[in-house]
């Protein structure tokens, strides 16, 4: 790779990872020259990669082009690196690191396609299918088809893999809880705790397979801390939490992505001015989220904003 | 602010503030998602000091809160100015370049003591003395207010008294140190902006300045009126006196807003003609002759809204109105047409380009820079300005840029118009929940499972002396009316005081209570501070504290319903 080419990825990804200001101009290419200063340069798939100081492998993944499956990763919250698909190798580690979390360090060698990378993905892809229900996570069947993932393999004539088999938990007429299509990513308890809540209503609860997301000792919603922003929900990667919108959608087969509008509009109640996706399907709203990258919700938003446009359409 | 109606910091700059007071504003219920900044700043490290009646959901972030006495801010402020001063903690370079009026400031605050702020406000003088102390001593640090500052008869003295220790410790004009007033609607700082102020064009340009006048002049084609007009508080003056006769509201609820609320509907009844412009049939509408039922500006409408940051955004249509409601510019231009002028059917963008022709504050906002970027803020006066993240840096500029120096301003406590009695001896102050807002119009569209209503919130003390039970239904009576409400009891709130949201006016009529005595350079009423008086109900009226008090949610919901009924049917 050319110096050229160095120095336009450099300023894609200051680019990417600066909030959307009005500054954005003038800082943005402030930014870009301190940090090309501080950059390091790695090696992906014999690609050589340069990336401000402090970003992630994956970040550096995405820069040289290499897409990098994952469920527990999301730009608006602290990587956790729970979830075990994002996995890369790294020369001279003994074991398989994850590219959500693991810091670019100057000269490192990195691969996303070696056997035993694909072999730790189609694994991990295999466990979680095979004991939860992925039917709704996005983007995944794409990765099950190309790791060639069989997750039926571990059911035999005689008896099946252990699943997570729990009813829906429907107590209100604003998000649902499907725990049979939860993957444990920690998601939801990051948003409602210190990465944007700060609500600290839910946190895992139990051991092994039994481990569950859930309020304190069990509460009901309404009696939990639980101030129904839905920032859970909106940062779910499975449908284990869900909009009550679209879960009476899609029990109606009425749930239809790709007959979608989304326009991005700003909230109707209080002066903060947070930006929302209204996504709209036979022109009635059927979920609200907000951008991610925007400087003023970084994703999120509270209980009016996510919930109080019902009165549009009554 | 020293010249300009807008907050100074962006949020982001929050995050970087050392120390930060939280002055009357229960931001985590009200702003929730700026409180999410806010907490960031506590998460690395920075020092909040809530200042409120209340020990609210804010305060509970909060590493001090400052349980003050309803009304007296102004004797809190000069006895932390005071504080600051007489511990040599003030900014003496800063005061020098950039100030004028210190020396009469330290004179009229030189009596308020720690010892007199304890006293006056009920706050330790500790607790004065360390807030103080963290407060000037701190590299950045930011004030944050809300309606605790303005819902007062000397609203203006307030927001001047925190702006007074801006100037004395130079937290302002830079960054991470700032004043910010948070704004409670989604566009109350875009109306300011454009002009929806008496003695104002937009970007604030003075009215009665001829040179501007002719500018505006030019554009509208017309001449304008010299003479500022009144707002909404001089309105209903006007109205009592017989001199306004015709009222056209577009979307705004006074007959459920208004303090003294049942003073104001009197007066608009009496009006010759009342035309409501909303998107429901609001109890305002109901009063009117004639109602035109408007888009939602939101999500049925193309156009622009401006946040308590200054930021410039758009608002976009994502489905289309129901019935025969229109964009709020049709049903202007349709008005104008019908009156004897064709103003056409001009687009939301046609008028931002003209308003940023006569704006300078908003020049370089082309609607295509508005169109793409995550929103302008103010000033922003050429294609090529990147907008302002906070204002006022002139401060920090020796020869401050050609700008007149800010001056303190004296100003003196006084407290509450209305004073507690024999007859009112409990204090009522007024505020908002977090999955409610206002008058209830938009927000009682959703069932919140976190939703109370209304209630009276009373300290555990008052409510053994009242001999009353959490639930029960009692009778709250002040000068004005009484209504029924229910008990709340609350740990959080101090014995004295007593507060209610607003949110439910079909259930309970909050504003019979409030005082609509008010400021009289800002126009605001004093909703934070009525005296009333709670009452047991006779056992054979108190059938609701028998079973409990009513979850409202059912109701409202029913409510809500009956005025979608009316938007569908509403009168063209």
């Amino acid at each position: 790779m050319s110096t050229t080419d160095t120095s336009d990825v450099t300023t894609d990804i200051t680019t990417d990872t600066s909030d959307v200001t009005s500054e954005a101009t003038t800082e943005t290419s402030d930014v870009a020259e301190t940090i090309t200063e501080t950059a390091v340069t790695i090696t992906i798939d014999g690609r050589s990669v340069a990336v401000p100081e402090g970003a992630t492998i994956g970040a550096a993944c995405n820069a040289a082009g290499v897409n990098t499956p994952t469920l527990c990763w999301a730009e608006n919250l602290t990587p956790v690196n729970v979830c075990r698909v994002c996995v890369v190798e790294l020369e001279g580690s003994r074991a398989l690191v994850p590219s959500c979390s693991r810091i670019a360090e100057q000269g490192m060698v990195i691969h996303t396609d070696t056997e035993r990378v694909r072999h730790s993905r189609r694994m991990v892809l295999e466990f979680l299918g095979s004991s939860v229900d992925l039917s709704q996570t996005s983007d995944l069947h794409h990765w099950m088809d190309i790791y060639d993932a069989d997750c039926d393999r571990y059911s035999e004539d005689d008896h099946d893999a252990k699943r997570v088999d729990e009813p829906v938990k429907i107590q209100d007429e604003l998000y649902i809880r499907d725990y049979s299509k939860c993957v444990l990513c920690y998601k939801c308890v990051e948003a409602c705790g210190d990465d944007a809540q700060h609500t600290f209503a839910i946190a895992v609860s139990g051991r092994g397979f039994d481990a569950r997301i859930s309020t304190e000792f069990d509460a009901s919603l309404p009696d939990s801390a639980c101030v129904y922003c839905g920032n859970c929900v909106a940062v779910c990667p499975t449908g284990a939490l869900q909009f009550k919108t679209e879960y009476d959608l899609r029990q109606a087969e009425q749930w239809r992505p790709e007959d979608q509008t989304v326009t991005r509009t700003v909230c109707s109640y209080c002066g903060v001015g947070c930006n929302l996706e209204l996504h709209v399907q036979d022109e009635r709203i059927v979920k609200v989220t907000s951008p991610s990258d925007h400087s003023v919700t970084s994703g999120h938003l509270c209980i009016k904003g996510r919930f109080g446009w019902q009165y549009v359409h009554g | 602010m020293f010249g300009a109606g807008g907050g100074t910091s962006s949020y982001l700059e929050v995050q970087e503030a050392d120390v930060i007071l939280l002055w009357g504003s229960n931001a985590r219920e009200a702003h929730p998602i700026f409180f999410h900044h806010v907490l960031k700043a506590l998460d690395s490290g920075s020092r909040m000091y809530a200042i409120d009646p209340r020990r609210t959901s804010s305060a509970k972030f909060a590493d001090r809160w400052l349980g003050i006495s309803v009304g007296t801010d102004i004797a809190l402020a000069n006895a932390m100015g005071r504080e600051i001063i007489a511990a040599g903690l003030h900014d003496r370079d800063f005061i020098a370049r950039a100030t004028t009026g210190f020396e009469k400031y330290k004179a009229h605050v030189e009596v308020c003591t720690l010892d007199y702020a304890a006293q006056v406000t009920g706050v330790p003088a500790e607790a004065v003395r360390d807030m103080a102390h963290a407060y000037a001593s701190a590299p950045t640090a930011q004030i944050l207010w809300t309606l605790g500052i303005t819902e007062h008869h000397n609203a203006v003295d307030n927001v001047v008294s925190l702006c007074n220790l801006a100037l004395l410790t130079g937290h302002v004009g830079r960054r991470g140190s700032g004043l910010c007033p948070l704004r409670g609607q989604n566009n109350v700082q875009g109306g300011g902006d454009m002009g929806a102020i008496p003695n104002r064009f937009p970007g604030f340009q003075d009215l009665t300045d001829p040179t501007i006048r002719a500018k505006f002049e030019a554009v509208y084609r017309t001449q304008l009126n010299s003479v500022p007009g009144k707002h909404l508080t001089l309105m209903f003056e006007a109205m009592a006196a017989g001199e306004l006769r015709a009222c056209y509201v577009i979307g705004e609820n006074p007959a459920d807003s208004e303090a003294d609320v049942a003073h104001a509907r009197k007066l608009m009844a009496d009006l010759d003609i009342l035309v409501v412009q909303d998107i429901f049939m609001t109890r305002t509408a109901e009063m009117a002759d004639v109602v035109l039922p408007a888009s939602l500006a939101w999500a049925e409408s193309d156009g622009t809204v401006t946040s308590s940051e200054r930021r410039v955004q758009r608002v976009r249509a994502a489905v289309p109105p129901p019935g025969q409601a229109r964009h709020d510019i049709d049903i202007i231009a349709e008005l104008a047409r019908r009156l004897g002028f064709d103003w056409g059917h001009p687009s939301a963008e046609d008028l931002w380009e003209e308003l940023r022709s006569l704006s300078p504050m908003h020049g370089g906002m082309s609607w295509e820079r508005l169109e793409a970027s995550g929103g302008l803020q103010w000033p922003c006066t050429s294609e090529d300005d990147p907008g302002t993240e906070f204002l006022h840096d002139w401060l920090w500029a020796d020869d401050l840029r050609g700008h007149a120096p800010a001056p303190f301003s004296i100003t003196h406590h006084v407290p509450p118009a209305e004073q507690l009695s024999e007859e009112f001896p409990l204090r009522l102050t007024t505020g908002r929940a977090l999955d409610s807002y206002n008058t209830g119009v938009q927000s009682r569209g959703y069932v919140s499972p976190i939703r109370y209503g209304d209630a009276i919130d009373v300290s555990p003390v008052d409510a053994a002396t009242l001999g009353v039970v959490d639930g029960e239904r009692v009778l709250v009576s002040s000068p004005r009316g009484s209504v029924e409400m229910d008990v709340r009891i609350q740990p959080d709130i101090p014995a004295g005081l007593t507060f209610t949201t607003f949110h439910f006016p079909e259930l309970v009529d909050a504003n019979v209570l409030t005082n609509d005595e008010w400021d009289r350079r800002s126009g605001t009423s004093e909703f934070k501070a009525a005296a009333i008086r709670i009452t047991k109900l006779n056992s054979e009226n108190s059938e609701n504290s028998e079973n409990g008090s009513k979850r409202p949610t059912n109701q409202a919901s029913q409510a809500n319903q009956d005025l979608e009924r009316s938007r569908e049917h509403a009168p063209a």
